[in-house]
């Protein structure tokens, strides 16, 4: 594979700061002695170089001449990479990777309190789905999809909202909380919202793979990667968005119910605090 | 409830943002490029053999359209349908209107194979060409890019291509966006009112 392959069409310095600065962050955690286990580690690295492939080499020159290749780049920006990076939970390892004079500087109370408004207001259970599947049908609409695909300030913006909204609900998801305190939504909840989002992903995803026009003409005018037929490009980017986005939903169960019965496996083995009083 | 108000407002602000971000010209029959897309620029040569720029065209309505002359289907049809459309203008109006088609496949496609082809088009053609770096840069300009095939048992090989035809007003800047199939009615509706524009 030749190392062109690496280079990005469009070079993006912030993503290129925060996946280094991030791996960065995590070797230096691994130094001071966070012992997240192999499998953690593993699922960090995966997901923290699926999001950088996806969208810093020339993967992401394909992404925007491909329909089905496009859909790729957002299941690793908003599906699999963030979810792998979920998984892992390495906000331990990577505060404990922080210089130690950050470390021991909070943040401005006023600046904290603006983060975690602004984290409430956008994951809770009715507005996290609701985000999670409305950015896909949003940048789904052809006439946008056309306008992103033909400006590069949008389609800058379109990336980032579907990586950034990536992080965001996957991290809510599998938050599992500070070591005994109960994570900030209950397990129901959160199974409920991965039930609620697959069925709408399946609805966009069919609908696209199953049409028999071409929703999306902007590869015709802008020209494919290489020729394929318009039609067979859309019946992939379909079923790309369609069945393994909406298996993400399972997966996601998977891990949420893994962390409820390790919850309530603690929780039996605990002392529980009347038997303490007695 | 205070939660679900702010996020909403959040939301709201994003959409609104977008949607002046792609504010269009009004009154097109085609989709609007103004603004979405950079002025008209290139460093090419012409299919005289001369080097040829944007600025050679100044003050002309300028129609990009990427191409290669074995095509097959696309590029006949829309630079026979291009040449329709200017050849319903009023004759004066004419010698306002330059089609700039350049070929993407500079391995077959000669100064002189151009030449005859844009030819056969009319005098409004122009015909571009230039090594694949420099059609690779001003395509990535336009958010369009080109694809070879694999050659059949007679050497014949597919091009993938834009379709769109990129229209930049005498100034240069993008204006409009025809599709190839667009109906030849409004596309000449629509440099007439670039035409009157300019006066």
């Amino acid at each position: 594979m030749p190392i062109s392959w690496l280079l990005p069409p469009h070079f993006s310095p912030t993503a290129q700061i925060l996946f280094w600065g991030t791996l960065l962050l995590y070797w230096r955690g691994l130094r001071a002695g966070a012992r997240p286990g192999f499998g953690r580690a593993l699922s960090f690295m995966l997901g923290a170089v699926l999001m950088y492939a996806v969208a810093q080499t020339r993967f992401d020159y394909y992404s925007q001449y491909m329909f089905f290749m496009h859909r790729l780049q957002h299941l690793g920006l908003h599906h699999l990479g963030p979810f792998l990076l979920a998984l892992a939970q390495p906000q331990a390892v990577l505060a404990a990777g922080l210089p130690a004079a950050w470390r021991a500087r909070p943040l401005p109370a006023p600046l904290k309190r603006a983060g975690r408004w602004l984290y409430l207001a956008l994951q809770n259970p009715l507005v996290a789905p609701l985000l999670f599947v409305g950015l896909i049908a949003f940048w789904l609409t052809p006439s946008l999809h056309f306008d992103a695909m033909l400006n590069l300030d949008l389609y800058w913006l379109m990336n980032w909202s579907m990586a950034l909204d990536g992080l965001l609900f996957w991290f809510w998801a599998f938050e599992r909380g500070r070591n005994g305190a109960a994570p900030r939504f209950g397990y129901g909840v959160r199974l409920l919202v991965l039930v609620l989002i697959a069925p709408p992903q399946i609805v966009i995803g069919s609908r696209i793979a199953l049409s028999d026009q071409e929703l999306f003409d902007v590869y015709a005018v802008c020209g494919r990667a290489w020729p394929l037929s318009p039609i067979v490009d859309q019946q992939i980017g379909g079923l790309v968005t369609w069945i393994p986005a909406a298996m993400m939903s399972v997966l996601g169960m998977l891990v949420v119910l893994a962390g409820l019965l390790r919850h309530s496996r603690n929780a039996a083995t605990r002392p529980r605090y009347t038997e303490i009083v007695q | 409830m205070r939660q679900l108000k702010a996020s909403l407002a959040f939301i709201a602000m994003l959409l609104l943002g977008l949607a002046t971000a792609c504010s269009r010209d009004e009154g097109f029959h085609a989709k609007s490029i103004a603004g979405l897309m950079p002025p008209l620029e290139f460093s090419l040569t012409s299919d005289e053999g001369n080097a040829a720029s944007a600025q050679d065209t100044t003050g002309k309505i300028r129609l990009l359209f990427f191409g290669y002359t074995s095509c097959p289907d696309i590029c006949p049809v829309t630079l026979g349908r291009l040449g329709a459309v200017i050849q319903g203008l009023p004759e004066e109006r004419r010698e306002q209107v330059r089609v700039l088609f350049v070929s993407v496949d500079p391995q077959r496609d000669s100064v002189a194979k151009l030449h005859a082809y844009v030819d056969y088009f009319g005098d409004q053609v122009i015909g571009l060409r230039g090594p694949e770096p420099a059609l690779r840069k001003l395509a990535q300009r336009y958010r369009t890019t080109f694809g070879y095939g694999a050659p059949d048992e007679t050497g014949f090989y597919e091009v993938s291509h834009s379709s769109g035809i990129y229209v930049f007003d005498g100034s240069g800047a993008a204006r409009l966006l025809f599709r190839s199939d667009d109906p030849l009615a409004a596309m000449q509706d629509d440099l007439r009112q670039l035409l009157d524009e300019a006066g």
